[in-house]
């Protein structure tokens, strides 16, 4: 029972790393049309710039203010990252899609290797919290800390970006943007503020995910990016293109599914994530038409 | 017609004289890494002439029908491992081990192709990607000790036509690579003018108004996908020939990637362009790490040192501006009126049309 809760609890943390990068895909999708190939290096520069700026803060203050400082600026270095992408590279291509995929593409080649080239392929650590390394005792199970802290991230990621598409002025303009863009437009909205918006909010997402995941693997490494945006792609397409709630409901399948296959069954897990999408694919296929946000 | 023969003879003068590349003595400076008929260079030109003709088989997907797959990737792998684990683990003869290779390089695509298909777009894209992946991760599980994981897997030399075998037949090996591109070279041609190969094309433009005409788009998609993908089998077999066995990088989503980028550099849904941005691709990938630990590049200051000495970075870069101010790639170049600089731009209906999709808007 206690195995069984802290595959559960580990699995749900996996899962929402996973939202926190499906999220922004989705999003990103859903408004654009843009199948966000760079979200990957939106990660890895989050997890690095973090990673860089703990290592330059050495002797000032605790390690708690150190980190929080440290990962406040990954988060910021994540989105403003990506605002410039769009702004830079995805815009002078709009409604090109193909175009879109391919320069995402070329951009997540590069930013890997250059962090390769300046860091080298070593994995780096990063000084956290103490707290975060210990476990808490849960039904008999011995759960590490830094699973909580994913899993409310996670959630309130959810529910602000859930609150922030239907209370506010712009959530609004993206909401109306995935129904129908071309309208919104005719309306005389410029929509092209909500893209580099939805590109900032999954760069800051994708940049969460990518200083969790520096604590969940203890490590940060230039290959995590892409190994953790190939399961956010799988999310994304199970819950639905442009579905937040879908991607949110899919995260926690595939993580569970993840965690338990892996136990059960010596170490196939990743491989039953990809069977289960065949799966969904083959059961129903109509989830792919989803389009609400 | 006669602009076509004009280009046959081109394209027979250009084969001729590479056929003619081991029994030339002579080096091309600091191009490569010795004279012509050395096995050094010969062996780097044979995995430029396979890269050149997986492009192309990858180029039939998606410049011809108009599919963005991400996992092309997995079906050349099949042809390295499946070849390479017959005749090293099972000590099967090479032929055998070819007929084997044939057959998974055949029902694999057919069947993750007709599970993939039910989508479209970028959806297909992913999905492509993660059985690709799923295929990266059973070479690393190294189920049986088979795949060798992470070292990967040197063939047993002995199962291995002794034609191919040793440093002195290298010049085999590369006759072997152009005799493979050559042919993928001709099969792609013929296919595309096939009547087949008229409805792929018709796909790319407007899937749904050949939906319309009551012509099975499924099928014909996955015909293609199957075809593609059994060339770049093959490919994986003389790759593992080439490189004495198999390593899992070409499992990873980074060497799908690289066909994409060798396709679009190359001109997308044309058939020199995909042949020569992958020979050159990998040429400037492998020569770009010698230039990167050359002095020249090891005495600038560390800003400028960093990334050259980075090929992925550099192609990624040099990607990009393609994409940009090149659509129609190194083929579009020379290709006279708009169409042929086209290129990418050509596909773009291909992904506004299809259904489940975004951009439906525009």
């Amino acid at each position: 029972m206690s195995t069984f809760l802290l595959l559960t609890i580990t699995g749900l943390g996996l899962g929402a790393m996973y939202f926190l990068v499906a999220s922004g895909l989705s999003l990103i999708y859903g408004l654009m049309g843009v199948l966000n190939f760079a979200h990957g290096a939106f990660l890895t520069v989050g997890a690095y710039g973090t990673w860089f700026v703990e290592s330059k803060l050495g002797g000032i203050g605790s390690v708690t203010l150190r980190f929080l400082l440290s990962a406040l600026v990954g988060l910021v270095v994540g989105g403003v990252f990506a605002a410039l992408v769009e702004l830079v590279l995805i815009r002078p291509l709009y409604l090109r899609h193909i175009e879109q995929v391919l320069v995402t593409v070329g951009l997540s080649l590069a930013t890997v290797a250059l962090v390769q080239g300046i860091w080298g392929n070593d994995a780096r650590l990063y000084a956290v919290p103490g707290w975060l390394h210990r476990t808490t005792h849960v039904g008999g199970a011995a759960i590490p800390n830094d699973r909580w802290i994913d899993i409310a991230a996670a959630v309130l990621v959810l529910a602000g970006l859930k609150a922030f598409l239907r209370y506010t002025r712009y959530g609004l303009i993206i909401r109306a943007g995935v129904e129908n863009r071309a309208m919104v437009t005719a309306l005389g909205i410029d929509v092209r503020k909500a893209f580099t918006l939805v590109f900032a909010i999954g760069g800051l997402a994708a940049a969460l995910a990518g200083v969790l995941s520096g604590i969940y693997f203890s490590e940060v490494d230039p290959g995590r990016g892409t190994s953790l945006l190939i399961f956010a792609f799988i999310v994304v397409v199970i819950g639905g293109l442009g579905s937040i709630t879908g991607s949110a409901v899919a995260s926690v399948v595939v993580g569970l599914a993840q965690q338990y296959v892996n136990y059960y069954s010596s170490g196939v897990g990743d491989l039953s994530v990809v069977l289960l999408l065949a799966l969904v694919l083959l059961a129903r296929p109509a989830t792919l038409a989803g389009r609400t946000a | 017609m006669t602009r076509q023969r004009l280009g046959a003879a081109v394209g027979v003068a250009i084969v001729f004289v590479l056929a003619f590349v081991p029994k030339l003595g002579f080096g091309l400076g600091a191009l490569l890494p010795g004279a012509l008929s050395s096995p050094g260079t010969l062996q780097l030109l044979a995995v430029c002439l396979v890269f050149g003709g997986v492009a192309l088989s990858y180029d039939l997907l998606f410049g011809f029908t108009g599919l963005l797959s991400f996992g092309h990737a997995l079906y050349f792998a099949v042809g390295v491992y499946v070849s390479d684990i017959a005749v090293t683990r099972w000590g099967w003869s090479f032929a055998t081990a070819c007929l084997m290779t044939a057959a998974v390089g055949l029902v694999v695509p057919a069947v993750i192709g007709w599970i993939s298909l039910r989508t479209s777009g970028i959806a297909f894209a992913m999905v492509t990607l993660a059985f690709a992946q799923a295929g990266q991760i059973l070479v690393q599980k190294n189920p049986r000790g088979w795949t060798g994981g992470d070292d990967g897997l040197g063939y047993d030399y002995q199962h291995v036509p002794a034609a191919f075998v040793g440093v002195f037949n290298t010049k085999n090996l590369y006759w072997l690579a152009l005799g493979y591109a050559v042919v993928v070279f001709l099969v792609v041609a013929w296919a595309v003018r096939s009547s087949p190969g008229h409805v792929w094309q018709a796909i790319r433009e407007n899937e749904r108004r050949v939906e319309v005409l009551g012509i099975p788009t499924r099928r014909y998609k996955l015909l293609a996908f199957v075809l593609g993908s059994l060339l770049a089998t093959a490919g994986g077999v003389v790759y593992m020939l080439c490189v004495n066995g198999a390593n899992p990088s070409i499992t990873t989503p980074d060497f799908t990637l690289m066909l994409l980028v060798m396709v679009v550099l190359g001109g997308t849904g044309t058939l020199w362009g995909p042949v020569i941005g992958g020979a050159l691709y990998w040429f400037a990938d492998q020569r770009l790490i010698a230039v990167g630990g050359s002095h020249a590049v090891q005495s600038l200051p560390g800003v400028l040192r960093t990334p050259l000495s980075q090929p992925l970075f550099v192609l990624g870069v040099l990607f990009i501006l393609v994409v940009f101010f090149l659509p129609g790639g190194i083929a579009g170049l020379g290709a006279r009126g708009r169409a042929g600089r086209r290129g990418l731009r050509r596909l773009e209906a291909a992904f506004r049309s299809s259904p489940g999709l975004g951009g439906e808007g525009a």
